[in-house]
């Protein structure tokens, strides 16, 4: 078997290109990339054009993705322009085309019966909650979301998204919206109120972590979306790995591209940057 | 397409001919596995895998990248399972697959490689033997065999004596020295029946913000279209003092007209790396183009082209 059976490189169009708040949200028409697209993958797209220096493929968590409408299948993307490369594509015009590969990745795991699930996002980390959340409810989930950042122009929360929160509960470091604070100060109450029995979580690593532990203390699932810097997005390039415990429990470097970015909070060594954590297979003597 | 076929697009390391002049760099290609999904890894003259060890290795801590102008500094570490998982699930993989595959190895001792040489003359059907000895990321510069040329000539022997007869064995050597010419020199007369000119290029870059080496491992191993040049200048100095010792060239080949000015360098063969990265076709891509521009110059067969930039 292959690995990312389902991904294809393409020539995408630029359907729309509208700011958000701090955000673009963008939408390609990608035909049958669109058909395999779940909840939790990315998309590695080429940046800067045929003559530009920057050689690497920009990794985007998938926003949402339809298979039917009038340009056929769509995937959309909310981008932060905070980058070389995530700027060269917000800056894109309608009718431009851009290099994808895609579905990559893993996908948020969603359960057969229907549960009560947290979701937990930080700045755009939000992003892909939306579509999981409507995945969520039409398995008759309860969901609710708690969205954090450090200011109210950070938060992503487009109205179309809330349609399938139950309750959402905002929260920002510099109490410009919402609950004065961070995600993690609000968790564990809503975990208690609605009996949450999965959380489900995409942001930076330390948010990822901190989610973690109040996870672990609640003693609640949790899948997280995790991003390590990467070259490829396709699995060659080795670079985007993080320490994960394998079935066995042995500590491994385990790509974010192919074994993630959707992995089960409980077995990530969180904490590892800059060092190989102790125990690790192969690790040096 | 008919006309491809009156094209001699072979090449041939040691006693062997690979059907195109086309490879993976070795380290920028996974398993195969990755890349199959957007092409017959069969196109390929051969994967030349990942650098293999005789252990286990977790490779260094992350950030293990930062992108550079054109390039891309890496410190992966030789990440990767050890030779014995490598053969029993890698391999067989490949082999199903109809892959031709080099394997490429890497040792901190010379009796490491000479036991990774002991462990490929078991396997049947390889088509050559890289030996790494010039990966930039370890701990200790010293340890870079290619930087001296006894312990490049020590490694190549070891190799040779413990490996069967008939694989090409391929030298990997690195820019970051005086002389490559006498390097290159002391491993074909080691045993050497080809050369991969060049590793990656060792570099740095400062996280302004953090105040730190932006790679947790401080350096990193610089590659793509940046090196390029470099890359020329080295296969032109070795084909040019070693003209029988067939070149495999790489070092930011992106296009076709990348890979040509290599083969009129003096390589017989032309392998992608990172700019499989950015584009999961970029073998095929460089393959088709090299056809083209070779055809173009009005070449019959690939063998025709190299080194014809000597004059």
């Amino acid at each position: 078997m292959n690995i990312n059976p389902k991904a294809v490189q393409d020539s995408v169009e630029v359907l729309s290109n509208k700011k958000v708040g701090s955000y673009n949200h963008m939408v390609f028409a990608v035909g049958d990339m669109a058909t395999h697209a779940k909840p939790g993958n990315f998309v590695a797209i080429s940046v800067g054009g045929a003559s530009s220096a920057l050689i690497l493929r920009r990794a985007f968590a998938i926003y949402r993705s339809s298979n039917r409408g009038a340009y056929g299948g769509t995937i959309e993307l909310v981008v932060a322009a905070h980058g070389t490369g995530s700027r060269w594509l917000s800056e894109r015009s309608v009718h431009e085309r851009v290099d994808m590969v895609g579905p990559l990745g893993t996908a948020f795991g969603i359960p057969t019966e229907p549960v009560n699930a947290l979701l937990v996002g930080g700045g755009y980390g939000s992003a892909p909650l939306f579509g999981l959340a409507e995945v969520l409810k039409a398995r008759g989930c309860r969901v609710d979301m708690v969205l954090g950042a450090s200011t109210a122009a950070k938060i992503y929360a487009p109205l179309e998204g809330k349609r399938s929160v139950n309750i959402m509960t905002l929260t920002t470091e510099d109490g410009s919206t919402g609950v004065k604070g961070r995600v993690t100060d609000v968790m564990a109450q809503i975990i208690e109120r609605n009996n949450v029995e999965i959380i489900y979580s995409c942001g930076p690593m330390a948010m990822l972590a901190a989610v973690d532990q109040v996870a672990q203390k609640a003693n609640v699932i949790h899948q997280c979306a995790v991003e390590e810097s990467m070259a490829c997005g396709i699995g060659v390039c080795m670079t985007c790995v993080i320490p994960m415990r394998d079935a066995a429990g042995v500590i491994k470097m385990q790509r974010s591209c192919i074994e993630g970015p959707v992995v089960d909070g409980s077995s990530v060594v969180w904490g590892s940057e800059r060092k190989i954590p102790e125990g690790t297979w192969g690790a040096p003597l | 397409m008919s006309d491809f076929q009156a094209f001699d697009f072979r090449t041939k390391f040691g006693g062997r001919y690979f059907p195109a002049p086309i490879f993976t760099a070795s380290g920028c290609a996974g398993s195969g596995k990755e890349l199959s999904q957007f092409f017959d890894l069969n196109e390929l003259g051969a994967v030349v895998t990942k650098s293999i060890s005789v252990k286990p290795r977790s490779g260094r801590p992350t950030p293990r990248m930062a992108e550079t102008p054109s390039g891309m500094l890496n410190s992966i570490g030789l990440q990767g399972p050890g030779i014995d998982q490598f053969l029993e699930t890698d391999i067989p993989w490949l082999q199903n697959k109809g892959a031709r595959v080099i394997v490429s190895i890497s040792g901190e001792t010379v009796e490491e490689y000479a036991s990774l040489a002991r462990k490929l003359r078991g396997i049947p059907s390889l088509h050559g033997v890289e030996v790494n000895i010039s990966c930039p990321n370890v701990e200790n510069r010293g340890l870079v065999f290619a930087c001296d040329p006894v312990a490049s000539r020590a490694v190549i022997e070891a190799v040779r004596r413990n490996i069967s007869g008939d694989y090409p064995i391929i030298a990997k050597l690195s820019p970051d020295v005086t002389d490559i010419v006498s390097i290159a020199r002391e491993v074909v007369a080691a045993g050497a029946d080809g050369l991969a000119l060049i590793n990656t290029v060792l570099g740095m870059v400062i996280d302004v913000d953090a105040k730190r080496p932006k790679l947790a491992g401080i350096t990193g191993g610089l590659s793509g279209p940046a090196i390029r040049p470099i890359a020329v200048r080295v296969i032109y100095q070795v084909h040019k003092a070693l003209p029988q010792v067939p070149i495999l060239g790489m070092g930011g080949v992106t296009s076709g007209r990348d890979a040509l000015e290599m083969i009129f360098a003096g390589a017989s063969g032309v392998s992608i790396g990172t700019a499989t990265f950015g584009n999961p076709s970029a073998v095929m891509k460089v393959k088709t183009e090299l056809l083209q521009g070779l055809r173009d110059r009005g070449f019959s067969s690939l063998m025709d082209a190299v080194g014809v930039a000597h004059g």
